[in-house]
Parts: structure tokens; C-alpha cells; sequence
């Protein structure tokens, strides 16, 4: 009994970043779940990478205008991919390229421009080192930001839920009643990159991408609505988070990596035997009743 | 006739004077690779010299991507100096683009190198400079390449060599005196620096790598474990560590192990000017009291 104790529970008894980054996992699988699987469903799962350096540019002029001041790099990152994820929104709706293109186009602009920015500044410095975060190194501000983000968006994702359903799966109907289709787009886009930049500064783009997109997709192959897969999502990765820091404690892997290949786990195998739509389902049909 | 002739051969002479004294008058296009060389040779060079350095203060030189600006500069150099003892991995490559022919100084010649571990692998520690006693060789070997190169100015570059190994040795007594102060079971300090090895050696002070935690890699939680039992076992209250790694780490370890995090350390480059550390001496003016306070458990 003592040894289970000393597996699973005293590495967060015994060390305050342990039990911290076991905190902020929670708080951003319940952050990330529903957006995630909004973001899967609305084939814009790529987004998330890109995004990391999608921010590139609001950094740099953060640090242009104060330094290496982790507040205005942060704020300058959350404009420059608000600006990104609006814009190739924007495109898509009003001319006849899709969001992954419109979005891959302006990211890419955004990459550019960021690098000459902080090539005018001649200095050495990785910018993107001292604005992204470690799991590991989660202190009382990142924590309070990705609580309060996660708290943020379950809010105005429980005020928004229905139209940006409608918005996702049927525009033209949403149109026709009147609906204002494009705000609530705006506001998904918003609430993706507030969780995406969140999750950069506390966790690093690694953790905060890969717990964002991975649980969504391994959700879809146990769950069939919107909120049910929303509500798997967030636990496989909480669950990811906690096996990959255990591993991380007892395997000296390093941690990032462990728990989002803990939730690529969790996806290979919902992949091959999940419940619905998986390998299993589509190359060994069950026997089913027939009339 | 005669009080003629002399008068117009000494307005020639007179005429010849500034131009010859013109020539002379230009200095010596120097490069130096970083900027704690750049600091020894401008020093022992002085006005006769007009040095370019590559790597500038807060610079890091083991990862310099050289710009075009830099490739002219070398280009256009009449002498160049090196640290050697593989710091400078990327100058070879610079030197062979930029068609330099001239003479490149090496200046750690005669220096006896150290090893150090490095991404698991064993290497030639660079630091030579981290040594007072090595800086004297560094004075010696610049002021050496500066007078054959040119000879005219050699007895300017041999005084200013010689008052500035005056100062190095004042320096070196000094850095001994304050630290008869720490006892010997106290000697400890854990930094990420690689840098300090030649310093440690010199001084008789053992400069710990934090286990299990690199610089660049992402750490794991055992890792980081680790280290935490590891400052609290040898109740080590102030950590040194470069500001390349995550500053967030840094600080998340120090208060897990109830340490804070020391002051800035120079080792690989100089701080800009007016910082605390913008030359060669001030460097351990900067470094050696923060490392007493450290070791002192203060």
C-alpha cells in the first residue's frame, strides 16, 4: 500500500512544483477541452502550432518597447495572434479561400515579420525562451492566468454554446434567422487564442498545443456530441497530465514531452479500440440485429 | 645662395613631415573575436588600433552567427585575434568566406588547457581567461602578434603590456586575499556556468553542476527533484545561473529549495558599457565578491 502511496501521491506531497503543475494541467485541460474540440471539429487543428509562431511579432515589440518584461511580450503576443486568427477568419468568410489557408498565409507573414523585428534589435536573446514557459516552472502569476482563462472560457463558451454550434455545422441557416453568425466566430477565435497564448507563457507550445488538439482527437473516437466530447476530452487530459508528470518523476523524462506523448498514447489507442469510428469499429464490424 | 637652398630643403623636409607622420598616424585595423579579447587587446593596443569586435558584450560566442557587416570587417582586417581552444567553432568558416589572408593570433597559446564535460561529451574548456594567471599569457601573446604586426608602435604595445600584467597580478592578489575568508568545507558553488572551471582551479573552489538539469534541454521532474535535494542536502542558499535558461525555472527551484537566485555572473562576455562588468579586470570585481557572499552561506 505504502509503495502505491509512493508511487502515484508523494512526488506531489513531497514538491510544491509538482502539485503546481498538476494544478495547471487541470486547469488547462478544463480550459482547453471544449475549445479543442470546437477547434477539431472545425478541421482548424493545425492552428495551434502555427500560433506559437503566429506570436512571434507581438513579442518582439513587446520587448522592443520594454524589454525583456514578461507582461508586455505576453500582451504583445496575445494582439499579434488575435490579430492572425481574426484576420484569416475575416478572409474566409469574405472571400472564397478557406481558414486553413487564409490562416497558414497569415501566419507565416506574422513569422517573417517577427524575425526581422527582432533581427533590427541585433542582440543574441531568444525571445521566444523567456516567453515561453516549462510545466515544470509554473509560479503563482502563470497559474492564476491559466486558471483564470480556463474559468473564462467555460463561461462564454456556456453563453455562446448554441449559436457557435449553429455557426460551426449550418452558417447559412444562422444567417437566414438572423443570427450574427460572425461575432460568435470572433469570439471562439478570441477564446482559442487567449488559451493558446495562456498555455504558451505558462507551459510552453509543446504542452499547451498538444493538450489543446490530442484529447480532442482521441475524444471523437469515445463520444458523439459536442459537450460529451468536450467533457472526455478534458479528462484524458487530465489524466495525460498526471501519468506524464509521474513519468517524468519516476522516468527522468523530461516533461513537456512525457505528458503530451502520454495523450498521443491515449489517442493511438482510442484510435485503434475506441468505441466509435475507430479501427476496431471499422475493420471488425459487430454483429448487429437485422430484421 | 647657399642660405637659399637650405631654406628651400627645409620647407621640403617641412613639407615631407606631416605626411610622413600621417602615415604612421593610421591605426591598425584589429578584429577580435569576443569581448573579453577585445578588452586585453584594446588595452595593450591602445590608440595605435582600431578594433572591431565580433561578439559584443551579453554576446554568446560559442553560438555567434556572424552578420555581412562582420564578414567586411574581417575581410578588411590587418590582424586578427582568437581565443582558440574551440570557443569559437563558426571563425574558420568566417575567416575562409570573408578571403582573410593576414595573420590570425591564437590567444591561448602556451595556455595548459582543461577539460570539461559538455552535452555528455568531453571537451577542451575554452575559459582560459577565467584564470588571472592565464590572462598574463593572453597580455603577453597579444602584445607579441601586435608588435609584429607592427613593429614601429612594438615599444608603445610592450609598456602598455607590461603595466597592464602589473594590474592583472594586483587583480589576482586581490581575488586570493578576499577568498581566504571562505574556509575550505564551504567551497562550493553550484551554477550552470561551464565556465568557471579555470577559475575553480586557480582558486581552489569547486564549481557543482546542478544534476540532472542542463541549460538547454527541457528538464524532467526527477531532474529537478534532484537538484532540489541536492541544494537543500548542502544547504546551499544562493544559485548562480546563466540567463540563457528559463528565468521561470530558475526561480521555481530556488524557492522550492528555499534559496534565492544570485546576482549575474559575467563569464563569456563583458556587460555593455557602464554595466558592472565592462572590462576584463572589472569582470572578477563583479564575480568574485557575489561568489564570497554565496559560499559564506550569506
Amino acid at each position: 500500500m505504502s509503495a502505491l502511496y509512493d508511487f502515484l501521491a508523494a512526488p506531489f506531497a513531497d514538491f510544491a512544483f509538482m502539485r503546481r503543475a498538476l494544478v495547471a494541467c487541470a486547469a488547462l485541460s478544463i480550459g482547453c477541452g471544449p475549445v479543442g474540440v470546437l477547434l477539431v471539429l472545425r478541421r482548424m487543428s493545425l492552428v495551434g502550432d502555427s500560433m506559437s509562431h503566429a506570436v512571434l511579432p507581438g513579442a518582439a515589440i513587446g520587448f522592443l518597447i520594454s524589454g525583456l518584461s514578461l507582461v508586455s511580450m505576453s500582451i504583445g503576443g496575445f494582439i499579434a495572434g488575435l490579430l492572425v486568427a481574426l484576420a484569416s477568419g475575416l478572409v474566409s468568410r469574405v472571400t472564397q479561400l478557406r481558414e486553413d489557408a487564409s490562416f497558414a498565409a497569415f501566419y507565416l507573414i506574422s513569422i517573417a515579420l517577427g524575425v526581422l523585428i527582432v533581427s533590427t534589435r541585433g542582440s543574441n536573446v531568444d525571445l521566444m525562451h523567456v516567453l515561453f514557459g516549462t510545466i515544470l516552472a509554473v509560479d503563482d502569476r502563470s497559474l492564476m492566468l491559466v486558471s483564470a482563462i480556463a474559468s473564462v472560457s467555460i463561461a462564454v463558451m456556456a453563453v455562446i454554446y448554441r449559436p457557435l454550434i449553429v455557426e460551426c455545422f449550418d452558417p447559412g441557416f444562422l444567417r437566414s434567422v438572423g443570427g450574427r453568425g460572425g461575432v460568435y466566430h470572433i469570439l471562439f477565435l478570441m477564446l482559442v487564442v487567449l488559451n493558446l497564448v495562456a498555455g504558451f507563457q505558462a507551459l510552453g507550445t509543446l504542452m499547451a498545443v498538444g493538450l489543446m488538439v490530442l484529447p480532442a482527437a482521441a475524444a471523437r473516437f469515445w463520444a458523439a456530441e459536442v459537450w460529451s466530447l468536450a467533457a472526455v476530452s478534458a479528462l484524458i487530459a487530465l489524466l495525460a497530465g498526471y501519468v506524464g508528470l509521474l513519468l517524468s518523476y519516476h522516468a527522468d523524462l523530461p516533461s513537456g514531452p512525457s505528458i503530451v506523448l502520454t495523450a498521443g498514447v491515449a489517442y493511438v489507442l482510442s484510435l485503434i479500440a475506441g468505441p466509435q469510428g475507430s479501427l476496431r469499429r471499422n475493420l471488425l464490424p459487430q454483429p448487429h440485429y437485422e430484421t | 645662395m647657399n642660405r637659399r637652398r637650405l631654406l628651400a630643403a627645409l620647407a621640403a623636409a617641412a613639407l615631407l613631415l606631416p605626411v610622413g607622420s600621417r602615415a604612421a598616424e593610421k591605426p591598425l585595423k584589429v578584429v577580435a573575436t569576443f569581448s573579453v579579447l577585445g578588452d586585453i587587446v584594446k588595452t595593450v593596443g591602445g590608440d595605435h588600433i582600431a578594433l572591431t569586435t565580433l561578439v559584443g558584450p551579453d554576446g554568446d560566442a560559442h553560438v555567434f552567427e556572424p552578420t555581412p557587416a562582420d564578414a567586411k570587417a574581417v575581410a578588411e582586417a590587418d590582424l586578427v585575434f582568437v581565443n582558440g581552444l574551440g570557443l569559437e567553432g563558426w571563425m574558420d568558416r568566417l575567416i575562409q568566406s570573408a578571403g582573410y589572408k593576414g595573420p590570425v593570433a591564437v590567444a591561448t597559446s602556451g595556455v595548459k588547457s582543461r577539460v570539461m564535460e559538455e552535452d555528455g561529451a568531453t571537451v577542451t574548456d575554452p575559459h582560459a581567461w577565467q584564470d588571472l594567471g592565464n590572462g598574463r599569457l593572453y597580455v603577453a601573446n597579444v602584445a607579441a602578434a601586435l608588435a609584429a604586426a607592427d613593429p614601429k608602435d612594438a615599444d608603445d604595445y610592450r609598456a602598455a603590456a607590461a603595466a597592464f600584467t602589473a594590474a592583472i597580478d594586483a587583480k589576482d592578489r586581490w581575488v586570493r586575499a578576499e577568498l581566504t575568508a571562505v574556509p575550505d568545507v564551504q567551497r562550493r558553488i553550484i551554477t550552470s556556468h561551464d565556465a568557471f572551471g579555470y577559475f575553480g582551479a586557480a582558486y581552489g573552489i569547486s564549481f557543482l553542476a546542478p544534476e540532472g538539469v542542463s541549460t538547454d534541454a527541457e528538464p524532467s521532474a526527477a531532474g529537478m527533484a534532484q537538484l532540489v535535494r541536492q541544494m537543500k542536502q548542502e544547504n546551499i542558499r544562493i544559485v548562480f545561473f546563466e540567463n540563457m535558461t528559463s528565468p521561470k525555472l530558475v526561480e521555481t527551484l530556488a524557492k522550492e529549495a528555499g534559496a534565492r537566485v544570485g546576482g549575474t555572473l559575467y563569464s563569456d562576455a563583458l556587460s555593455p558599457p557602464g554595466g558592472p562588468a565592462d572590462s576584463y579586470l572589472k569582470m572578477f570585481d563583479n564575480n568574485v565578491p557575489q561568489l564570497k557572499a554565496a559560499m559564506l552561506g550569506m
